[in-house]
């Protein structure tokens, strides 16, 4: 016990001497909470698109003053379509409208349908959409306004659709996504941080020189965890006290399954770091193992901004090994929904497995090394 | 001169290539990305479950869930019969949606009055739920359009004309007076693979080179080795090319690699003039190693370094464009994308392969990834020699 607190008491004073281990633990995730409230974010704002006027009528005004004033699209207009083509191309515009010659024609033409060509900017497949849509329903808007089309009003109202959004009625992005990342930073601590200090003591040859002191392989590796884990923890509350206070998203959980639901979490995240730790032994493998196995899958196969449902099978059997992918769901029910059991205990014991797999592997390594 | 700076080089590569931990970390990792994360990162939602409540017993209602049932979107759908259910269903995911249809939706229906449906949402996946709630409004949109008795369409028909708005035959529609002609350039089918695809690639060529700069000094003065260059005849400027040829020749390769994989595997477009493209690689990586220069030398330790790299690639990644797009971003945020190299980057690699663009665009883009390099490398050069002398 006292050679245990011995070891936590170095540990800290290195802690606090490396200004770099408080940047990953306090710093880091200020700057990523900073990055995934502003920077990451689903909810498109007005979208640049292009028109090309080829014709020029009371008609044509009207359906184009329809595209300046709605509110999801920031309409350019021209006479030449080259020049929309251009900036198009460029990515300035990621759509077009082109309005043809022969529009009003065929629009007052009662044999006649007036095309409009729509062009979005594939390259951006999510975007393409939303040019899509929008101008879509801009024109279905001008259509029923100007008259063209009050045959449709009566149809439209058929069946009506009532969407309620539970949880997060008014639909902010940055709810879910601030929420979500929380696992992205624990991760990030639990597996960059450890392995890097532990690879450390191998790289210096401290390591072998503690070895050959009395304390044993357990005391070793408590010494190393105990300290990270408060550390982790700190920084855990940090991250909800901002989420909450600073960016206003709602927690309607409890704090106590939140932090045990977090403490399962960071000891597995802390068992992790120390494998790679174990497997790499310097510092450069470790960092490119914690950021391939840690960093990486916590932010893109863990559900926190792309659908783990909508992924190929393959992939989706990755996501199974993912510990952030069960952190991921507890942490968006506990901020966004309550303390839901049913949602919470299946993913807290996937975690708890993935533990207690990495835990067998990591005794094994290191008896062996040992002896 | 030249020949001290190759055996420099020479040098550098022994070092990266001896290892064999780190010769495969090279090569294994960036693979497993590439082919995992290139099909993961899709933000398309399909064969997400979802389920139907139908409180409705008619023919009707039958009908429109049988349009449910054939939509492409849906594969995984769930009858459920009680109110409790809906609840339990939402609260554990196990549908992210419900769709709730009322019992007098089928004798509504028939009597020409106006039915409703529900649907319940988890707004936990927000994003995801948007998407959702779009698909079951185009559904009921063709419902909507397909159900319209005659008798309906001529009565509403009739009120129109007699407000003097529509002058001719009675039966028009209004996508017969005006129709939309969609299309989408350079990616038809909206394949989000040929999004993805290209932005793992640049930033992988950045992940590397950088990694390997940053790395490489602060493991020598980890060691110790660095004061063993700094006595040998070689000068500063020697040193720091030493340093840089073999980051930029890695990053070169695996850039190439990744672009043949990506066309290889991915049937990636490459529409575009392949010189643009190294033109605007090669600076980009110039870029990336002053950066990779300029952290190992102001950090002391390689955790230090690591850091710094990490810190450097994380906002990057995150505002470039790659997972999310930039104009969603609060117009002061992007604005500030402008100093962001990789955010250049991947417009010249979507623009190249995907668009072909013109010339003076990828240029566009690269200048101010060339100042960044400029700046970057001329500090680095700076700090470097401030600390060697």
């Amino acid at each position: 016990m006292r050679r245990l607190k011995a070891l936590i008491k170095k540990e800290f004073h290195q802690i606090v001497r490396d200004p770099s281990s408080v940047m990953i633990a306090f710093i880091l995730p200020l700057i990523l909470l900073f990055l995934f409230g502003y920077g990451v974010s689903l909810d498109a704002n007005r979208i640049d698109i292009g028109i090309v006027m080829q014709d020029n009528s009371p008609q044509v005004q009207s359906l184009i003053r329809a595209f300046e004033n709605t509110s999801f699209l920031n309409a350019q207009v021209e006479r030449d379509r080259r020049e929309i083509e251009k900036q198009l191309v460029a990515g300035k515009l990621r759509g077009m409208v082109v309005i043809p010659t022969d529009f009003t024609r065929r629009l007052i033409n009662p044999d006649d349908t007036a095309k409009l060509q729509v062009i979005a900017d594939g390259s951006e497949p999510n975007t393409a959409n939303f040019v899509q849509n929008y101008i879509r329903q801009t024109w279905v808007n001008w259509l029923l306004q100007s008259g063209l089309s009050e045959a449709m009003l009566t149809v439209d109202e058929r069946v009506s659709i009532q969407p309620r959004f539970w949880f997060n009625p008014e639909l902010e992005s940055s709810h879910f996504l601030l929420s979500g990342s929380i696992a992205i930073i624990m991760t990030l601590i639990g597996t960059l941080l450890t392995s890097l200090v532990i690879s450390r003591e191998w790289e210096r040859g401290t390591m072998e020189a503690m070895m050959a002191t009395p304390v044993n392989i357990i005391e070793i590796i408590l010494g190393k965890l105990i300290p990270y884990f408060v550390l982790g923890m700190s920084s855990m509350v940090i991250c909800t006290i901002i989420s909450i206070v600073v960016f206003g998203v709602p927690f309607r959980g409890s704090f106590i399954t939140l932090a045990a639901v977090s403490a399962i979490f960071l000891i597995t995240a802390l068992q992790q770091g120390l494998l790679i730790s174990t497997v790499a032994k310097n510092q450069f493998l470790a960092s490119q193992m914690a950021f391939i196995s840690g960093f990486l899958p916590a932010f893109i196969l863990s559900g926190f901004v792309f659908e783990i449902k909508s992924m190929p099978a393959f992939v989706q059997a990755i996501t199974y090994i993912v510990p952030a992918k069960y952190f991921v769901s507890c942490l968006q029910t506990l901020f966004l929904a309550g303390d839901i059991y049913s949602v919470i205990i299946p993913n807290v014991i996937g975690i708890m497995i993935l533990g207690s797999v990495l835990f067998i592997v990591i005794t094994r390594k290191t008896r062996k090394r040992l002896i | 001169m030249l020949n001290r700076i190759k055996n420099l080089v020479i040098k550098e590569f022994l070092a990266i290539w001896r290892d064999k931990k780190s010769r495969v970390i090279l090569i294994v990792p960036p693979m497993l990305q590439l082919f995992i994360f290139s099909f993961a990162a899709t933000l398309e939602v399909k064969n997400v479950p979802i389920a139907v409540f139908n409180r409705d017993t008619g023919r009707e209602s039958w009908e429109l869930v049988q349009r449910f049932e054939g939509s492409p979107y849906f594969t995984d759908i769930h009858y459920i019969y009680s109110d409790k259910a809906v609840k339990e269903y939402i609260n554990s995911q196990k549908a992210l949606m419900v769709i709730q249809i009322n019992d007098d939706f089928s004798s509504r229906i028939n009597s020409g009055q106006q039915a409703e449906i529900q649907l319940i949402l988890d707004g936990r996946k927000t994003n995801v739920s948007q998407i959702l709630a779009g698909y079951v409004n185009g559904i009921i949109d063709r419902y909507n359009r397909d159900i319209k008795p005659e008798a309906q369409v001529r009565r509403s028909s009739q009120n129109a004309i007699r407000k003097g708005k529509l002058t001719a035959s009675p039966f028009l529609s209004p996508a017969s007076r005006s129709e939309i002609v969609p299309r989408n350039w350079f990616n038809e089918n909206l394949d989000y693979i040929w999004f993805t695809v290209p932005g793992i690639v640049g930033i992988l060529t950045m992940l590397i080179s950088l990694i390997i700069t940053s790395l490489s000094v602060a493991r020598e003065r980890e060691f110790g080795t660095f004061d063993q260059l700094l006595v040998s005849p070689l000068e500063s400027t020697e040193i720091l090319i030493g340093k840089t040829v073999p980051a930029f020749i890695i990053g070169m390769l695996e850039g190439t690699f990744f672009i043949i994989a990506g066309i290889v595997f991915f049937n990636l477009p490459h529409e575009g003039s392949f010189l643009h493209l190294y033109f605007g690689m090669s600076v980009f990586l110039l870029a990336i190693i002053g950066i990779g220069l300029l952290i190992s030398s102001v950090s002391k330790t390689q955790q230090q370094a690591i850091l710094g790299a990490f810190a450097f690639m994380t906002p990057t990644i995150i505002l470039s464009g790659y997972a999310t797009p930039i104009e969603n971003m609060p117009l002061w945020l992007q604005e500030f994308t402008v100093i962001n190299p990789l955010k250049h980057f991947l417009i010249i690699i979507k623009g190249v392969l995907l668009k072909n663009v013109p010339f003076d665009v990828v240029l566009e883009h690269t200048i101010p990834i060339a100042v960044f390099a400029v700046i970057s490398l001329s500090v680095s050069t700076r700090m470097f020699k401030q600390r060697l002398e």
